[in-house]
């Protein structure tokens, strides 16, 4: 008996976990959507909030990372973008829009760097 | 729940997570990251671009240009209220203020039998600006710290932004890579780079420019820029418009230093 219901809990384990999660991402992704309608309209502090709301519900969310480190560099919070950038890297190293915008955002940090450290 | 009801929620989840994954937007933004002034400047609500030691070329008004353009750009691009005032003849304040009448005497007698001690004081005499090097002895005007104070009291104690500017042609020879278009027998494009020996001539700007406080008459920073602009030989560019192509990659970094700039740019957010 246990042998025939140990692969099954497991398995149930498995699923509600998978199910938890889409929903914690698919939370987490009307976030990010509504962070990037206002962000276009403007609203970079309430797309900030948006993002960050993500990230809490699903830490794991790369996407939210870049998004934040955008709105971050934006506000010339430039410590706080590399954070950013960095975690999202980290949490998806392959991603070539995330290492894009890193790119771009280093060029300008390292000019700042330069300009305090000479 | 069966087994199977499980494997059915299951593989909708995968399937759902794939479908967002293959969905997952993106979106570029235009972006403006403000970039802090590199000097506090909040003890002064008025700047003074006095004038520069400026030399070179003849076909461009180094100094008058410079001043020209350096207010318009404060004028605009900082919350400083830029005072109107003719340019300082810095060449000639420099050689009255440094070489004074008894040096300006030695080097008009050095023509008939000067004294050794005249002879070396006319040695003083500052050069004609045609090097950077010829700058090096003018410099000497920007750390006499009354002299400022008196242009600061003048002015009632703006920042004084003042500094030495070279404008000089230059030529140069050598190889040049550029691309070339060429095609195989089956008629296939195909750029390949192509090095040739060119001989180039344009312009040399060497800037140095020098906050002073003009309360004090000490200088608080200065930076130092070089551009350089090369063109072939038959094109023929006239000297002021090179002036302004080189000026357009100083005067950014020269605003930057006094105010807070915003860089322009693009990025892209994903969902």
């Amino acid at each position: 008996m246990i042998r025939f219901c140990l692969p099954f809990a497991l398995a149930l384990t498995t699923s509600l976990a998978t199910v938890a999660y889409a929903d914690a991402r698919s939370a987490a992704k009307e976030q990010v959507q509504f962070g990037i309608d206002v962000a276009q309209r403007g609203l970079w502090k309430e797309a900030l909030y948006r993002w960050h709301r993500a990230i809490e519900i699903d830490p794991t969310y790369a996407e939210a990372y870049n998004d934040v480190a955008i709105a971050q560099e934006h506000e010339g919070k430039l410590a706080e973008a590399r954070e950013a950038y960095e975690k999202a890297m980290k949490l998806a190293p392959d991603n070539a829009v995330i290492r894009q915008n890193y790119d771009l955002f280093k060029e300008i940090n390292d000019r700042t760097d330069r300009r305090q450290n000479p | 729940m069966t087994a199977r009801t499980a494997a059915r929620i299951l593989s909708f989840a995968g399937f759902a997570a794939c479908t967002a994954a293959a969905c997952g937007s993106i979106v570029e933004i235009p972006i403006e990251t403000p970039i802090q002034a590199k000097l506090d400047v909040s003890a002064f609500s008025r700047v003074l671009v006095a004038g520069f030691v400026a030399g070179g070329s003849d076909d461009v008004d180094t100094n008058l240009e410079t001043v020209r353009l350096l207010r318009s750009q404060l004028r605009t691009k900082s919350n400083l209220r830029v005072i109107d005032a003719d340019p300082m003849p810095l060449v000639q304040v420099a050689k009255d203020e440094l070489e004074g009448p008894a040096s300006r005497d030695a080097a008009t007698a050095t023509n008939g039998s000067a004294s050794p001690a005249e002879q070396s004081k006319s040695d003083d005499t500052l050069p004609e600006i045609k090097t950077e090097k010829d700058l090096e002895p003018y410099e000497r005007l920007f750390a006499d710290a009354d002299f400022w104070k008196r242009i600061g009291e003048e002015y009632q104690n703006p920042l004084i932004v003042t500094g030495t500017v070279l404008f000089a042609p230059q030529s140069r020879a050598g190889f040049v890579q550029r691309e070339q278009e060429v095609f195989d027998q089956l008629g296939r494009r195909r750029v390949v780079p192509v090095r040739t020996y060119q001989e180039r001539k344009g312009f040399i700007l060497a800037q140095k420019i020098i906050f002073i406080d003009g309360r004090s008459g000490a200088t608080i920073h200065s930076e130092t820029f070089r551009e350089e602009r090369l063109y072939n030989q038959n094109q023929n560019t006239p000297a002021l418009s090179s002036y302004f192509e080189l000026m357009d990659g100083i005067v950014p970094k020269f605003l930057n230093t006094l105010s807070t700039q915003k860089v322009r740019g693009t990025r892209v957010l994903l969902q």
